[in-house]
């Protein structure tokens, strides 16, 4: 798409919303190397978000947004939830169809656009909550990772029922007490990244928001071995610093304490054989792209 | 059998896809629906209602099919697939349930493509969720509903008391009485569905193993022309590509907020959604000839059915005619939009109107009543279910019963 797509006719320019105008004349669509650094610099893919002051989700949704490599040509399928809540302003196209069932959607999603466009690299992208992914959606999840479909999962894993007022989830901690969970959650939080990688999936991550540097490093891994291999998972841990009880200014404490060592979230990563040398290959290349991006005109 | 469709001057709005002409891979070439369906010659075919389904989809142009096993409707869905290795569509999988088949239809609408599926009874009743969301999303996927029973203890015989759920769906629901129907139905449904002004899901609907399982005769034209492709940019709502602006451009009226903006929002998208089930009349009556058949509502004795029931209703007036009992007939082939003012108009001379049924809830008969003045002329019956057959001695021994005629009681008769 790049931004030919976006402008605006000469005779409607001054009646488009200034946001509109902001997008065509400062967002990063096609640019080359675009990633969590354009934020508030040019316009984000973003425009607002309707989320609780202070909610990870909202710096995980900008991180995500900004690191897309191709978002002229993303399709993003979302779920009900939180994140449902956000997916109106995004400027990629998206779909919120029903509650669970996202892979399924971008399942379809991923093959028609392959058969419309057989030529355009289109990356689809699930973006869903856990009680999406891995309750009420698991079994569309894993099937749509053993039937090896060619997109990028991304769990906002907030550890519970967030929009419908913090009821237990399946990656809730064990032992935490909650709305339906009266007496703390009874079973282990589902180890959702380990039947990642067993039920099919090229490439696995599972990390905190808190540093800018590793989401987008995990999510263009993502999208580019999904476009060769097949189905990628990213959980990211977006805690709702409102259900467990914490401040408008504590979210990124909270994700900080979960990744240090011993904690739930210490970062990991799963790969096969093949996208690790895949992955040291794209590294190599664009590490010599940028050299030569560095080095001095000679005129 | 069927009543012939008069052509005279009636059209379907041409289609000006660029590829009107052109070939496809297979050697088809994508044809005028008026051309295709009224000035192709056809050839009579033997075929059951699972073969004619895979010749209507050999000519629909489809881009993608997601099939899942469900009695009576896996041999259809099997088809389709040997279809697609044949080259004749796009992608062709096989989901994990009815309800991920459904949503990963959705998908390949969303994305715009041109997407075909089959399902029955139980399965019908997984993938629910999903039928509001398509009509909701304005996704013209075609279904096709072969329908067979849904209550414990299991049955997998026909009963189409599924058909009654899907009514309020907001789909355009059409419901075969033949062979020859359900081939005409699937395509006529792809081009009407898809209009601009219409653009909303279609379930055609048959009585399972009836229709599915017998051979029956079939005009088709030859399988070297197909329908134009769907052209997604006609849309009514943005197809989901990444080739037109992105901006706050989620398809459904998705609206969380507890203000009078957000209701209203919703129940216009709502209204709308049942003003373009409206607005398909106009493309439906050009294309089936109307929404009903009628044959002799001069008489004071009609039966109004659909599906099957309307085959047993033929059998049963040519025996009440040796009789002496002259009865017409009303046949019923869009129940959504329903043919309201078609069915006033054909029942204003009746006094007794039956409606025989598959199924036990009676739908078809509520439909009826609900729209009709002097409802009490309604005999909501005789109904089977859970697969029964429907012979057409009982709905002569019913209308007789009506009239005070005598009846040979069901014990007795053979005897």
């Amino acid at each position: 798409m790049s931004k030919e797509k976006i402008q605006i006719c000469e005779d409607l320019y001054d009646i488009m919303p200034p946001e509109y105008q902001d997008m065509v004349e400062n967002a990063t669509y096609g640019k080359e190397g675009r990633g969590w650094k354009d934020i508030g610099e040019s316009k984000e893919l973003i425009e607002q978000h309707s989320l609780c002051a202070g909610c990870p989700e909202a710096i995980a949704f900008r991180y995500v947004l900004a690191s897309l490599p191709n978002p002229e040509n993303t399709v993003m399928v979302g779920s009900t939830g939180c994140t449902s809540l956000v997916f109106p302003h995004v400027a990629v196209h998206n779909i919120h169809s029903l509650f669970g069932n996202q892979n399924a959607v971008a399942s379809g999603l991923a093959r028609a656009l392959k058969v419309r466009f057989p030529d355009v690299q289109k990356d689809v992208v699930v973006l869903a909550g856990d009680g999406a992914t891995v309750d009420i959606g698991l079994d569309m999840t894993m099937q749509s990772w053993f039937r090896g479909e060619k997109f990028t999962t991304i769990c906002f894993d907030n550890e519970l029922y967030a929009n419908t007022g913090g009821q237990e989830s399946g990656l809730m901690q064990k032992g935490f007490v909650a709305k339906m969970a009266p007496v703390g959650k009874l079973f282990d939080k589902v180890r959702l990244p380990e039947i990642a990688r067993e039920a099919g999936c090229h490439y696995v991550a599972c990390l905190t928001v808190s540093k800018p540097q590793r989401v987008e490093k995990a999510l263009r891994n993502a999208i580019f071995v999904a476009r060769e291999f097949g189905p990628t998972y990213i959980q990211l841990y977006t805690p709702c610093i409102l259900e467990i009880g914490k401040q408008s200014m504590e979210g990124l404490d909270e994700m900080k304490s979960a990744e240090t060592v011993g904690g739930r979230f210490v970062f990991k990563e799963y790969m096969t054989d093949a996208v690790k040398d895949f992955l040291a290959d794209l590294e190599a290349k664009e590490k010599a792209q940028k050299k030569t991006a560095k080095k001095p005109v000679t005129a | 059998m069927n009543k012939k469709a008069a052509v005279g001057n009636k059209r379907i709005i041409a289609s000006t896809h660029v590829k009107l002409g052109q070939k496809n891979k297979k050697g088809q070439t994508y044809t005028d629906p008026n051309r295709f369906f009224f000035e192709t010659p056809g050839t009579a075919n033997f075929l059951t209602g699972s073969e004619v389904i895979r010749e209507a989809i050999k000519r629909a142009s489809i881009d993608m099919s997601v099939a899942y096993p469900i009695t009576p409707q896996s041999e259809a869905a099997a088809l389709i697939g040997e279809l697609y290795a044949e080259g004749y569509m796009g992608d062709y999988f096989r989901g994990e349930s009815e309800f991920a088949v459904m949503s990963q239809c959705a998908g390949a609408a969303f994305g715009g493509a041109r997407v075909f599926t089959t399902t029955a009874g139980p399965g019908t009743m997984r993938a629910f969720e999903n039928f509001p969301m398509w009509a909701g999303a304005r996704l013209p996927i075609q279904v096709c509903v072969t329908c067979r029973g849904i209550n414990s203890p299991l049955s997998i015989q026909p009963d189409t008391l599924e058909l009654y759920f899907l009514l309020e769906t907001g789909m355009l629901i059409w419901h075969a009485e033949t062979a020859q129907d359900l081939f005409d139905f699937i395509l006529k449904g792809f081009v009407v569905a898809e209009q601009p002004d219409v653009h909303l899901p279609i379930a055609v609907c048959c009585d399972g193993f009836f229709v599915t399982h017998t051979k029956d005769t079939v005009m088709l034209p030859p399988d070297d022309v197909c329908l134009p492709p769907y052209d997604p940019y006609k849309s009514p709502v943005v197809c989901m590509d990444m080739e037109c602006p992105p901006v706050r451009t989620m398809r459904d009226p998705f609206v969380m907020k507890s203000n009078y903006i957000s209701y209203a929002a919703h129940a216009t998208w709502q209204q709308e959604m049942r003003a373009a089930c409206d607005r398909s009349r106009k493309h439906t009556i050009s294309l089936l000839d109307g929404l009903i058949d009628a044959e002799n509502t001069d008489r004071e004795i009609l039966i109004v059915a659909s599906g099957t029931a309307v085959s047993q209703g033929r059998e049963a007036i040519r025996l009440l005619e040796q009789e002496g009992v002259k009865v017409g007939l009303v046949k019923i082939k869009s129940l959504r939009p329903f043919p309201t003012q078609e069915v006033r108009e054909a029942t204003k001379n009746a006094k007794h109107i039956f409606v025989p049924e598959f199924n036990m809830a009676g739908w078809l008969a509520r439909e009826v009543q609900a729209v009709i003045p002097d409802n009490h002329r309604v005999v909501a019956g005789p109904r089977v279910g859970g697969g029964m057959t429907l012979p057409s001695e009982v709905i002569v021994e019913e209308i007789k019963k009506r009239l005070g005629m005598k009846v040979a009681t069901l014990a007795s008769r053979g005897s």
